[in-house]
């Protein structure tokens, strides 16, 4: 018997236990745009230093080229692939193991990571506002963690609930700061031409353009965390595409507008090294009211940032537990609040060490670094998608366009992102990759033999084309 | 004010930290680990949509 559909009751003893199917549209547009919108508060402006205010703006366009290939991609295959650990599900389906198991350490690594920069910038920005001295961020950073944490583990409504209020909180207050500020004049408030000059937009010419992908991934990163909420959707086919691609939009125009209004108030050589671009525009607006509404407002951005990372990197978590690729005693879903609990709880004191002994450069380094790597996965796992189960052979929710022109898109820009991170971490980029190959290899010969191989491959889809 | 906050974030870290360990405890005395971890992949897949093309 299954009661995943029932309201969250108790489950009595021989009852199976699931995850809800409680999600909308709205709620997948919450987990994806919240995860992401930190971004526009910290971390994107970090490309102007690397190539200048220009570059900052080519990137935001040409990395949201790269994430709208990713959002179309991921809602085909995961209209399909509906199960929790989303593209970790996808690569099982149609790569296979191995790289099942590698995605799945790529999603936990980068929302984990992404979870531990959004606690630090939070407590960072709580004692920039106080001014104390002797006033430490761990208090605040813990407190992030622990509380979202216990959200995450009460029930994934709720958490979701909340993600949506802040985050449409933190998006409102970037459409005020954007008209607070004249955006149609120039001279009065933004001085775009004076601060951005032919002399001066692009500083390092074009190879800067290329170094600034590496924090221009800050615009979008995370909209693919969408696809966790799969099995928690009450219609995967239709609120998945729908929330992820509508998320994609509303973060292309906040994208477009907190490049605008930063690079008209600061010069490129400030805009890339503050750690609070959107809340410094506040300021110097001169208004209190938009100061203390953007100081705000980044706490908003970081805490459903925060949030939405522990939902997803404990469901990729749970979702390895529950094919045997970890143990299994993962993959407990708790009988009253319907969430993977152990998993949450298990990943809480990991966050909270980063937290307390990374510094903030190297944690996103990470994050990105986990991040680029799944895209890169996506632009070749599409391709074997559409060779395998083409048109027509299966039921599909959404069906992306100009296949493979986006794949081939996504691919070649991830090869200019891992250039770009080589250029600015190179020892990080290559530790990882040596890390992700030491741990195959453990999954590979050891590992593996614990994994019931006919149970793991779920959908009942025909077989595929040329087996 | 500040210092105060921060001394309430320590505290109310603690306070939910110990709750969810609790809870946890009782959850794993009360149910079976085979109820625990009775979930299963693509259970939507098998009872609602049937792929049909």
């Amino acid at each position: 018997m299954t009661i995943a559909l029932e309201p969250a009751a108790p489950a009595a003893q021989g009852d199976r236990v699931s995850l809800l199917r409680v999600l909308g549209p709205a709620h997948v547009w919450a987990l994806g745009v919240g995860i992401v919108l930190v971004g526009e508060f910290t971390g994107w402006n970090f490309s102007a230093d690397k190539g200048g205010a220009l570059a900052a703006l080519i990137v935001c366009w040409v990395v949201g080229l790269l994430y709208t290939s990713v959002a179309m991609i991921d809602s085909e295959v995961t209209s399909t692939v509906a199960a929790a650990g989303g593209q970790y599900a996808q690569a099982k389906h149609i790569v296979g193991p191995l790289m099942a198991f590698n995605v799945a350490l790529f999603l936990v690594f980068a929302y984990t990571m992404l979870e531990v920069s959004d606690a630090i910038l939070l407590g960072d920005t709580i004692v920039a506002k106080a001014g104390v001295e002797g006033l430490t961020h761990n208090s605040f950073i813990a407190a992030t963690i622990v509380v979202l944490a216990w959200l995450n583990y009460r029930g994934v409504l709720m958490t979701l609930n909340v993600n949506f209020v802040i985050t449409a909180v933190a998006y409102i207050s970037i459409v005020i700061l954007f008209f607070s500020v004249s955006p149609w004049t120039q001279g009065a408030v933004l001085k775009l031409n004076e601060l951005v000059t032919p002399g001066n937009a692009l500083p390092y010419g074009w190879i800067g353009v290329i170094a600034a992908f590496q924090f221009g991934i800050w615009y979008y990163l995370g909209i693919e965390g969408t696809t966790q909420a799969a099995e928690e959707v009450r219609s995967p086919a239709r609120s998945l595409p729908y929330g992820t691609m509508a998320g994609m939009i509303t973060l292309l125009i906040a994208a477009a507008m907190t490049w605008y209004v930063c690079a008209s108030m600061m010069p490129w050589e400030y805009l890339g090294i503050t750690y609070y671009p959107l809340w410094d525009a506040g300021k110097l607006t001169g208004s209190p009211l938009l100061e203390n509404l953007l100081f705000v407002a980044t706490l908003l951005a970081a805490m459903a940032s925060a949030n939405g990372c522990i939902n997803d990197a404990a469901r990729a978590w749970f979702s390895l537990g529950r094919d045997r690729y970890l143990p299994t005693w993962f993959s407990a879903v708790h009988p009253r609040y319907r969430t993977p609990y152990r998993s949450i709880l298990f990943l809480l004191p990991i966050a909270l060490a980063f937290a307390f002994i990374a510094d903030l450069n190297q944690a996103i380094t990470f994050s990105i670094l986990s991040g680029v790597l799944q895209y890169t996965f996506m632009s070749i796992n599409i391709i074997m998608f559409r060779k395998k189960w083409p048109l027509g052979s299966i039921r599909r929710g959404y069906t992306h366009p100009f296949h493979p022109i986006p794949a081939i898109v996504l691919f070649c820009l991830c090869v200019v992102t891992f250039f770009a991170i080589f250029l600015g971490f190179g020892s990080q980029l290559i530790a990882m990759v040596a890390f992700y190959f030491l741990i195959s290899l453990w999954f590979h010969f050891y590992r593996y033999k614990f994994v019931r191989r006919g149970d793991q491959f779920t959908m009942p889809w025909p077989k595929p084309q040329g087996y | 004010m500040w210092v105060a906050l921060s001394y309430a974030c320590w505290g109310i870290s603690i306070v939910l930290a110990l709750w969810m360990l609790y809870d946890w405890f009782k959850v794993d005395t009360t149910f079976s680990e085979e109820v625990l971890t009775s979930s299963r992949e693509g259970e939507l897949e098998a009872t609602s949509e049937k792929h049909r093309i």
